[in-house]
């Protein structure tokens, strides 16, 4: 009965099992990707749109077209009823119920249909106001720097402390260090959402409630990040160190020029986690940051959304710009993600 | 030229620290300079991590609602004894902080559903990956996608499925069935508060075990193949037993996360409606944080009661861990 689940490897001929294999992953692509592509179709559609319902698939901008003796372009109505059914006309004017319609090849007539009797006529067109709404009324580019600036501060930071941590930890004998591996280990079992109130304290005494340094300093000194990085470095021959101390090498040219560049691959892994992590952040900086010139993207898009329930044309513009950097990194360094999380462990 | 910027500030880093870092190195003698390198860290540490662990006990004993710790008047364990005054634990009406044990309760369920399906799903899916099959990359990268959006971004791509309006009803009533409103009723809000957590957390699973499948040696496989032991079999006695230290990592990682999950489901119910899918972050956000006057002492209790829980949780799977490795 499970016996599908478990096919051999190499076989050629294709058999029930992998039928059924392909189904649960088709299921499975749908599931995963169909939400975020109804996301991305929507953010295209104009309010209106959004508004219909049943909604459409694909985002629909009315057809409008040039008639003669009018100088602006008119929309085109299909007529589903009435003396005129059938025809495709231009609108002039709406007077009431009724709406005054001309034949775009014959323009001198004009023709009166009631407006229950016609349909816009509407083709594939992307409503872009909707992302350049978001920049030109919602400040998108103040929310975007305040979550780069926060990102790139912080993971450069974690990057530097965490390898210099764990470049003591790896490579020098001193009394206490089981003791500093130990603490720093253990910290990963007590789960930062514990400490949200005496932080707040810590934060606030320290004059950083609003400021973007609230967020980032309580996020750098990572036990994840030490502990990967100095499982990695004891694998790096301590005589390479050694023999850079026999030419004079200062300890720290030692760790500059000699371990950072072999911990490279170790110190992607990081770098793509703490970009991660601070970019999706959002809990601490709901805490921390209250002011909305402070916020961060994540903060703006939940604010957003308890203020603009009926504006969901902006909302999703944002949401798309909010998930797109971390779609273009993934697409980019998907091997090195998965594989970096399949061999630590974390996320 | 982006190549040549990058090794300059390598280099400019290199030699703004060089000066300083052997002047301590010359100071302290060549090996306590462990000591200066640990240092940035170790003090960020004790600031924000160690320091905050001890504080927790004194914001707990202490009541007001100023943060500052000398305005705080000393009220021992009342807090604690508010949180757990019940007559039954399992009907929250009866207690007085009658949210606190809604949200334990949501909390329960919550982790008891989501950890469930997650490891079943995860379990399946990761199976089936682990197959010699085509667009294999693709297909576990489409899985692990979601985990990488932001919860921010889940919970909005969820509601906008979702809402009254949502695509979600227009396809239900396409096909005759009656309309849901989805997230403002509570048995089917917290139904999709479940839905949306494992949708965005279960590929970081299916990759931890099928790692842990691909560490299986073939030739296990291949003997009992030879013994024409039948497939279903070979999962049940081979797969399943030796997955079962991945296994019991993913339980312990997913159970922690879970009692902790808070951002898409706040951003996604906001808790409600009413109090259906208040967890506990929540429950600790609400009172010391969002709602005034700010019960910081209540706040910091519950979530001392909380790491408890998640200490006794962790100690038993540890101890099921060493149980198991004891048996084989």
């Amino acid at each position: 009965m499970f016996g599908w689940l478990l096919g051999r490897r190499g076989r050629n001929a294709f058999d029930l099992t992998d039928w059924m294999s392909f189904g649960f992953l088709g299921l499975g692509v749908i599931l995963m990707l169909g939400p975020v592509l109804w996301l991305v179709l929507s953010s295209f559609k104009t309010e209106a749109g959004l508004q219909e319902y049943p909604p459409k698939f694909l985002p629909l901008a009315p057809i409008e077209v040039q008639v003669d003796g009018y100088d602006q372009p008119l929309q085109m109505f299909t007529v589903t009823s009435g003396e005129h059914a059938g025809r495709e006309l231009a609108q002039v004017r709406r007077i009431g119920l009724n709406a005054q319609m001309v034949d775009p090849a014959n323009p001198s007539e004009r023709l009166n249909v009631a407006i229950g009797d016609r349909e816009p006529l509407r083709e594939f067109g992307i409503a872009s106001e909707n992302y350049s709404g978001v920049f030109e009324r919602f400040n998108f580019m103040l929310y975007f720097w305040n979550s780069t600036f926060i990102t790139v501060v912080a993971t450069v930071l974690t990057v530097l402390f965490n390898s210099m941590a764990a470049f003591a930890l790896a490579k020098y004998k001193f009394t206490g260090r089981n003791a500093v591996f130990v603490l720093i280990i253990a910290t990963l079992m007590i789960p930062p959402t514990i400490t949200l109130v005496p932080l707040f304290l810590v934060i606030s005494e320290m004059g950083m409630v609003n400021s973007h340094w609230g967020v980032i300093w309580p996020a750098i000194a990572t036990p994840t990040g030490v502990f990967l990085l100095r499982q990695y470095m004891l694998t790096i021959p301590d005589d390479l160190l050694d023999a850079a101390r026999m030419d004079n090498a200062s300890e720290w040219k030692v760790y500059w020029k000699i371990v950072l560049p072999l911990s490279a691959p170790a110190l992607a892994v990081l770098i793509i986690f703490s970009v991660m992590w601070r970019w999706n952040e959002f809990l601490w900086p709901l805490i921390v940051l209250n002011r909305s010139e402070v916020f961060t993207l994540q903060l703006a898009l939940n604010s957003f959304q308890g203020e603009l329930q009926t504006n969901w044309s902006s909302l999703l513009a944002m949401t798309v710009l909010t998930l797109l950097p971390i779609t273009i990194v993934f697409a980019f360094l998907q091997k090195y993600i998965t594989q970096g999380i399949a061999q630590s462990g974390v996320k | 030229m982006l190549k040549t910027t990058a090794v300059q500030l390598y280099e400019g880093a290199f030699n703004l620290f060089e000066r300083p870092m052997l002047a301590l190195q010359k100071l302290f003698g060549q090996s306590r300079i462990a000591w200066v390198f640990l240092l940035p860290n170790l003090l960020i540490f004790g600031l924000f991590t160690f320091l905050p662990i001890i504080l927790n006990f004194v914001f707990a004993t202490t009541g007001g609602d100023r943060i500052l710790l000398g305005d705080r008047p000393f009220v021992g364990t009342e807090h604690f004894a508010s949180l757990l005054d019940c007559e039954s634990y399992f009907d929250p009406n009866s207690c007085h902080r009658d949210l606190f044990w809604r949200a334990v309760g949501n909390t329960g369920w919550f982790v008891l559903m989501q950890v469930g399906f997650m490891i079943l799903f995860s379990l399946i899916t990761a199976l089936i990956l682990n197959r010699d099959i085509v667009l294999r990359g693709f297909f576990r990268a489409v899985f692990f996608y979601p985990v990488l959006l932001s919860p921010v971004v889940v919970a909005l791509i969820w509601k906008w499925i979702l809402q009254r309006n949502g695509v979600l009803n227009a396809g239900l009533e396409g096909s005759g069935m009656g309309t849901v409103n989805w997230l403002l009723e509570a048995d089917w809000a917290f139904f999709w508060v479940v839905f949306v957590s494992i949708w965005c957390n279960m590929g970081f699973y299916v990759l931890i075990l099928l790692a842990g499948l691909q560490s299986i040696p073939s030739d296990v496989y291949e003997a009992a193949e030879m013994d024409g032991t039948p497939r279903w079999r070979s999962l049940l006695r081979i797969t399943l037993p030796l997955l079962m230290p991945t296994m019991l990592v993913v339980m312990v990682l997913s159970v922690i996360r879970a009692v902790q999950a808070f951002d898409e489901i706040y951003v996604l119910t906001g808790g409600g409606p009413g109090s259906a899918t208040t967890l506990l972050i929540q429950y600790i956000y609400d009172v010391g944080f969002a709602t005034r006057p700010r019960f910081y002492g209540l706040a910091a209790a519950a979530s001392l009661l909380m790491a408890g829980v998640l200490f006794v949780l962790t100690m038993m799977q540890l101890a099921a861990t060493r149980k198991q490795s004891g048996d084989n």
